[in-house]
């Protein structure tokens, strides 16, 4: 089952190899790993998708728990929380394609953010599912590279992850 | 008043108490070097990195104290890296310094430069890179700080040279900060109420204990449980010293090599109580197969171990001492109870001595070859009884562990988790270091022997008297065996082909040597050697190829044991 964890962990040298380091080491999956600082430059806040089973999950939750620059481990799945991951697609647009690249954009509240004779490039943000909408609907026209951030989550309501 | 990095390095060991280091010098902690010739801490030489690395290792597990070991960079501080996977893997405190390369250089591939970062992550509890001298005596108090609270470990501190010789105000804190360590060190007590529920309605209750149990020093809180309880006890290789093997309850070790008793004890009871021991899968065999009619009480200081490689009914997470000790106080309140549990638990009892007859631990005895087992019995009678034992890894080890009679916590050290050849006689230097008056005995085998012989050197010099037996096979024993059993005896580069004349080698290092190739020269070399003032290697001729049985092979159960080979 996929799961989503938020690890908050200190902002130091090193940290993040330490977190990649105990997933590969340990066999677990990752899906995918996003990584910034928070307010407090101080710690630095992992969105990281990952699957497997009850037991391996648990194990994946103490594991990063044990590490000594971990500061909070927050297991989404189950509650209730917002997930947004932006996506930057270069694609095709052809005379014929370009007003329904247009249209897609549109009703998925996208951007064009660069346009050249033959190639638009479409900024969109949301959910992993529509994330693989729009590219789902932009694949027939030629798709010619992608990126996406992986996602980021917040859990819902005024509580921030202090509990406060 | 302001110091360098490297005498900050120096007051800041003092005043974590450290009085012995294990180290070897090179470029980027000459420093360090220049500056213990004026500190009252006391600097053993060994004559390999590794060595070094043991010795602290030796030294923490007898003493129960964090080890120092101290490493230059590059080649110096890879060498030091089994002794560090070595400690990990039996959660060891050390504290291990490298010199690294000026900060300047990092990464430019200078001279002797090694990311020890990068490559000790996996096998340390923590790392530090240390890029400021005000940074420095807080790494060092929380190096050790971590190093051995909640479940220990080895912590590496890369000490650039730039570091060293910069200065700073020395202060060295009072106190730890660290927002993302905090061990649980007190047991939930509800947990434990529940814990003693079941344990109070058990019929076949057996106590498994692990190298948690020396870790927290838990012996004597073990032993009043045990006894209240009357539940039979079996140790792992790690646990073993911490219950003696001679009292009526104990079962000897379970696992792979462990006695039929305690491995058919486990396999029927109904409830395993796992007191610090991490279920690893030398202990388990085949674990669709492990303990299937137990309910599982596991006790853990670290939550990671529990739940890992089996289900768990009753987790409690805690330093093993604390929730013993609660167990025994709550116990007490259930006087009526636990003092009918001789009579309660009698079937069990029966049926456990019924398996003790049928197949105890025992031997073939020889009057012509010197049976290994026999030298480690002869050992045990004639060695005092606080004596340190030690091994490397093989065939010896297991007898060691199925016939030396431990009395006493912390008098084996060994190494359980990683395998490590060559541990044995630097630990034993370390535990000697430690305990310059009591016996301490490195049992060895020939090949192990020979990983890290050249630690002869290092305990002629500094005048550490530790007793050296080996169990000269020549083979590599405990390989040989597997390649006799499952392999149709194709004995590939498993016989040394050149006998070493270990009397010729001791004598080469200014040590003594001797040797026994009949029965009947067994006790006259063992005494002989006992009595010597300084390090001395006892040579035994043993039968070439005994087996180690019981031996539940690779991927069987418990209840699957060859108990005798051909
Ligand atoms: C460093 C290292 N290399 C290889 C092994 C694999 N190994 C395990 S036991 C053994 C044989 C040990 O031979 P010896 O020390 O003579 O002991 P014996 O089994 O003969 O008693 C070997 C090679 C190991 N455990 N450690
Ligand atoms: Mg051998």
């Amino acid at each position: 089952m996929r799961h989503t964890i938020s690890v908050l962990v200190e902002n130091e040298f090193g940290v993040l190899t330490r977190v990649a380091g105990l997933f590969s080491g340990r066999g677990f999956n990752i899906e995918s790993l996003s990584v910034a600082p928070t307010l407090d430059a101080t710690i630095s806040r992992m969105t990281i998708v990952t699957s497997g089973d009850d037991r391996i999950l648990e194990q994946i939750n103490k594991q990063l728990n044990k590490l000594i620059d971990t500061i909070k481990v927050i297991d989404f799945t189950g509650e209730d929380f917002i997930e947004r991951e932006m996506a930057l697609i270069k694609v095709t647009a052809e005379e014929a394609t370009r007003a329904e690249i247009l249209r897609i954009c549109d009703i998925f509240r996208g951007k064009v953010v660069d346009i050249t004779p033959k190639c638009y490039t479409v900024e969109v943000t949301g959910s992993p599912v529509k994330v693989n909408a729009i590219i789902d609907l932009l694949r027939p026209m030629g798709i010619k590279e992608l990126v996406r951030s992986g996602p980021v989550v917040l859990g819902r309501g005024p509580k921030g992850w202090k509990g406060n | 008043m302001k110091l360098t990095g490297s005498k900050i390095l120096l007051e800041s060991l003092v005043l974590e108490g450290v009085d012995t280091i294990f180290g070897y010098p090179g470029g980027t902690v000459i420093n360090i070097y220049d500056d213990l010739m004026g500190s009252s801490i006391k600097h053993v030489l060994t004559r390999h990195e590794q060595a070094a690395v043991h010795a602290a290792d030796g030294y923490a597990r007898a003493t129960g104290k964090v080890g120092v070991a101290i490493a230059t960079s590059g080649p110096g501080a890879t060498n030091t890296i089994t002794g560090i996977a070595t400690a990990y893997m039996d959660s060891i405190p050390l504290v291990v310094i490298t010199g690294q390369v000026p900060t300047a250089l990092i990464g430019n591939d200078a001279f002797q430069e090694a990311d020890l970062i990068g490559i000790t992550r996996p096998i340390t509890k923590h790392n530090y890179l240390v890029r400021d001298v005000n940074e420095l005596a807080r790494i060092i108090k929380q190096a050790f700080y971590i190093a051995r609270t909640g479940r220990p470990g080895p912590v590496v501190i890369d000490l650039p040279k730039d570091v060293q010789i910069a200065t700073a105000k020395f202060e060295y804190p009072d106190t730890v900060e660290l927002r993302g360590y905090k061990p649980t060190f007190s047991g939930n007590v509800r947990m434990v109420e529940k814990a003693v529920k079941m344990m109070l309605t058990a019929k076949k209750p057996v106590l498994y204990v692990g190298g948690g149990a020396t870790l927290a020093d838990a012996h004597n809180e073990l032993m009043e449980l045990a006894e209240t309880l009357q539940a039979p006890v079996t140790t792992t290789l790690m646990g073993m010293a911490c219950f003696p093997t001679r009292h009526p309850l104990s079962l000897g070790m379970l696992g792979m090599h462990g006695t039929y008793y305690a491995n058919m004890a486990v396999t029927n009871s109904d409830l395993l109580i796992a007191l610090g021991a991490r279920f690893d899968d030398r202990v388990t065999g085949k674990i669709s197969t492990f303990a299937p009619h137990a309910k599982i009480i596991h006790v853990d200081v670290d939550p990671t171990s529990i739940k890992k490689n089996v289900r768990v009914d009753l987790p409690i997470v805690g330093d093993l001492r604390d929730v013993l000790k609660k167990m025994n106080k709550k116990l007490a309140e259930h006087r009526d109870e636990t003092t009918q549990a001789g009579e309660t638990l009698k079937p069990w009892h029966m049926e456990i001595a019924g398996w003790r007859k049928e197949q105890p631990m025992t031997y073939k005895s020889s009057k012509t070859e010197i049976k290994p087992q026999f030298v480690i019995e002869k050992l045990r009678e004639l060695a005092s009884d606080d004596a340190i034992i030690t091994t490397e890894v093989g065939q010896h080890q297991m007898w060691t562990a199925q016939f030396f009679d431990f009395t006493q916590p912390r008098t084996f050290l060994s190494s359980g988790g990683l395998g490590t050849m060559g541990y044995g006689l630097p630990a034993a230097l370390g535990a000697q270091a430690a305990f310059p008056e009591r016996q301490v005995i490195d049992i060895s085998g020939d090949g192990s022997f020979q990983m890290n012989s050249q630690e002869l050197a290092t305990l002629v010099q500094y005048r550490l008297p530790v007793k050296i037996v080996i169990l000269n096979n020549n083979f590599l024993g405990m390989v040989r065996q597997w390649q006799q059993l499952f392999f149709d005896k194709r004995y590939s580069q498993t016989c040394m082909e050149l006998p070493i004349d270990f009397i010729k080698l001791a004598e080469a290092y200014g040590a003594n040597g001797l040797r026994a190739s009949r029965p009947d020269e067994v006790e006259e070399v063992i005494r002989q050697a006992l009595a010597m003032p300084g390090p001395v290697i006892m040579e035994f001729k043993v039968s070439r190829e005994e087996n180690v049985v019981p031996m539940v092979p690779a991927g069987a159960g418990l209840n699957e044991m060859v108990l005798r080979t051909a």
